[in-house]
């Protein structure tokens, strides 16, 4: 067929009820402070590989509850497990755990 | 209820007129009240207590179709043509719940399974089992906050105050009522002012792991078997997002009663932007009408919680007396 050029955009909405839940799953049993982050970023504000990569922990963990994993491995890589958002995370979400976590997971789920 | 027992404790002739049956307004209806998880039948049996104990004259099912001041004398008309002649007077007329068929496209009133959170209130306090209108046990529920508030478009541009912490309350009784089911509310912001509000937000996500996604609904539609599609912008992903919910429960907002727009017109009362009475200063006269003898007590004036309301009316109560002492303190300059 012939070429024109045309692309068709992939949808971007999140269907969450096709949403991949295994790693939320696994976090909330694993660690239990994995509910009470109230989406503040103050984890993302202060983390030292933020300064220079757009990583975010505050989004990786949206995606995660919202069962969208395409790029929580990449994501979670570049952490360099400083621990500054465990220490400054209002709530005390074990952030550091969380991290060390969704590494586990991503290797048991060969994400 | 509070301000009649009080002003009459202290020896004044009160009538407490009420247009319903019986005493208690909204609070009759609710089960159980945020944060603390104690019964509304308690705070009426208490307010109950009261009006028993002072005494307070009370005329139910009194519909009021007159209220005029001649000179420095009130006179209230009832619809059985009986007329009460007073010093002063003290609104207490409260809200009305939003009407959640305005906002169409929440589909309350047209989907079986939207209902409204007075409607949950009524099935807990009935004790009946939670099922969609099919007779299941629903697996996913959704709370939308703000139906009604802080939506310029139904011409409500203020914030209910009450809902947020209710929706919280709310999760967690369907929780405990059905623990297998996922919730998930819906909000702009959790607007968890009071002392111990926080507290209990943490709760419903630590203990109960009811699920927060910040984003206004755009939209509800019905599927074939009868759950529910909601459609939301997920504002921390930054994506749209779609779900299928078995039931949909709106958080109505608090709006200015129709009794409180009846007797403000009948008295000349001020009224504010949002259609509540409009008190004198919102600082330090808050229970202070434009008419002197008049005072406001409650939700007549602005969405207010329970313990609002206790303070208030208790402050009315002071207001009043002390206007008809016609202490020097009254005559304060209003900047």
């Amino acid at each position: 067929m012939k070429d024109f050029g045309y692309t068709i955009n992939k949808d971007r909405q999140i269907d969450f009820d096709k949403g991949d839940m295994r790693v939320a799953k696994f976090l909330k049993e694993s660690e239990p402070t994995y509910n009470i982050c109230f989406a503040c970023g103050t984890c993302a504000a202060t983390c030292s590989a933020g300064q220079f990569t757009d990583f975010s922990l505050r989004k990786t963990l949206t995606f995660i509850r919202r069962g969208e994993l395409g790029e929580t491995k990449n994501e979670i890589s570049k952490c360099m497990l400083c621990g500054k958002c465990y220490l400054a995370c209002p709530r005390g979400v074990n952030t550091r755990k969380i991290i060390l976590k969704i590494k586990e997971a991503v290797e048991k789920y060969n994400l | 209820m509070e301000t009649a027992t009080y002003l009459t404790s202290m020896n004044y002739d009160v009538t407490l007129i009420e247009k319903e049956k019986e005493l208690g307004g909204h609070l009759l209806n609710w089960e159980k009240l945020f944060p603390t998880m104690s019964y509304g039948k308690d705070v009426v049996s208490f307010l109950d207590k009261g009006i028993e104990m002072a005494k307070v004259k009370v005329e139910v099912n009194a519909e009021i179709t007159d209220a005029k001041k001649h000179g420095d004398i009130f006179t209230v008309t009832l619809s059985d043509g009986r007329k009460f002649e007073s010093d002063a007077i003290v609104v207490c007329t409260g809200y009305d719940l939003f009407d959640a068929r305005k906002k169409e496209e929440y589909g309350y009133g047209i989907y079986d399974n939207v209902i409204t959170s007075a409607e949950l209130e009524a099935i807990f306090l009935k004790g009946d089992e939670i099922k969609t209108t099919h007779g299941k046990t629903p697996k996913k529920i959704g709370f939308v906050h703000c139906v009604g508030s802080r939506d310029e478009k139904v011409g409500n541009a203020y914030c209910s105050k009450v809902c947020c912490v209710t929706a919280v309350k709310q999760s967690i009784e369907i929780k405990e009522k059905v623990p297998d089911a996922d919730v998930y509310c819906f909000y702009m912001d959790l607007r968890m002012f009071g002392m111990h509000f926080e507290a209990l937000y943490k709760q419903a996500q630590e203990k109960w792991a009811v699920n927060f996604i910040r984003g206004r609904l755009s939209e509800a539609c019905e599927n074939m078997d009868g759950s529910i599609l909601v459609k939301v912008e997920d504002t921390l992903a930054g994506k749209p997002l779609k779900m299928n919910v078995d039931l949909l429960v709106l958080m109505v907002g608090l709006i200015p009663s129709a009794g409180t727009k009846k007797i403000g017109n009948m008295l000349g009362l001020n009224f504010g932007v949002n259609g509540f009475l409009k008190n004198q200063e919102q600082h330090c006269l808050t229970t202070v009408s434009n008419i002197p003898g008049v005072f406001f007590a409650g939700t007549c004036v602005s969405p207010r919680t329970i313990n609002n309301v206790f303070v208030d009316a208790r402050a009315a109560a002071l207001m009043t007396a002390s206007y008809l002492n016609n202490y020097e303190i009254e005559k304060r300059i209003v900047f």
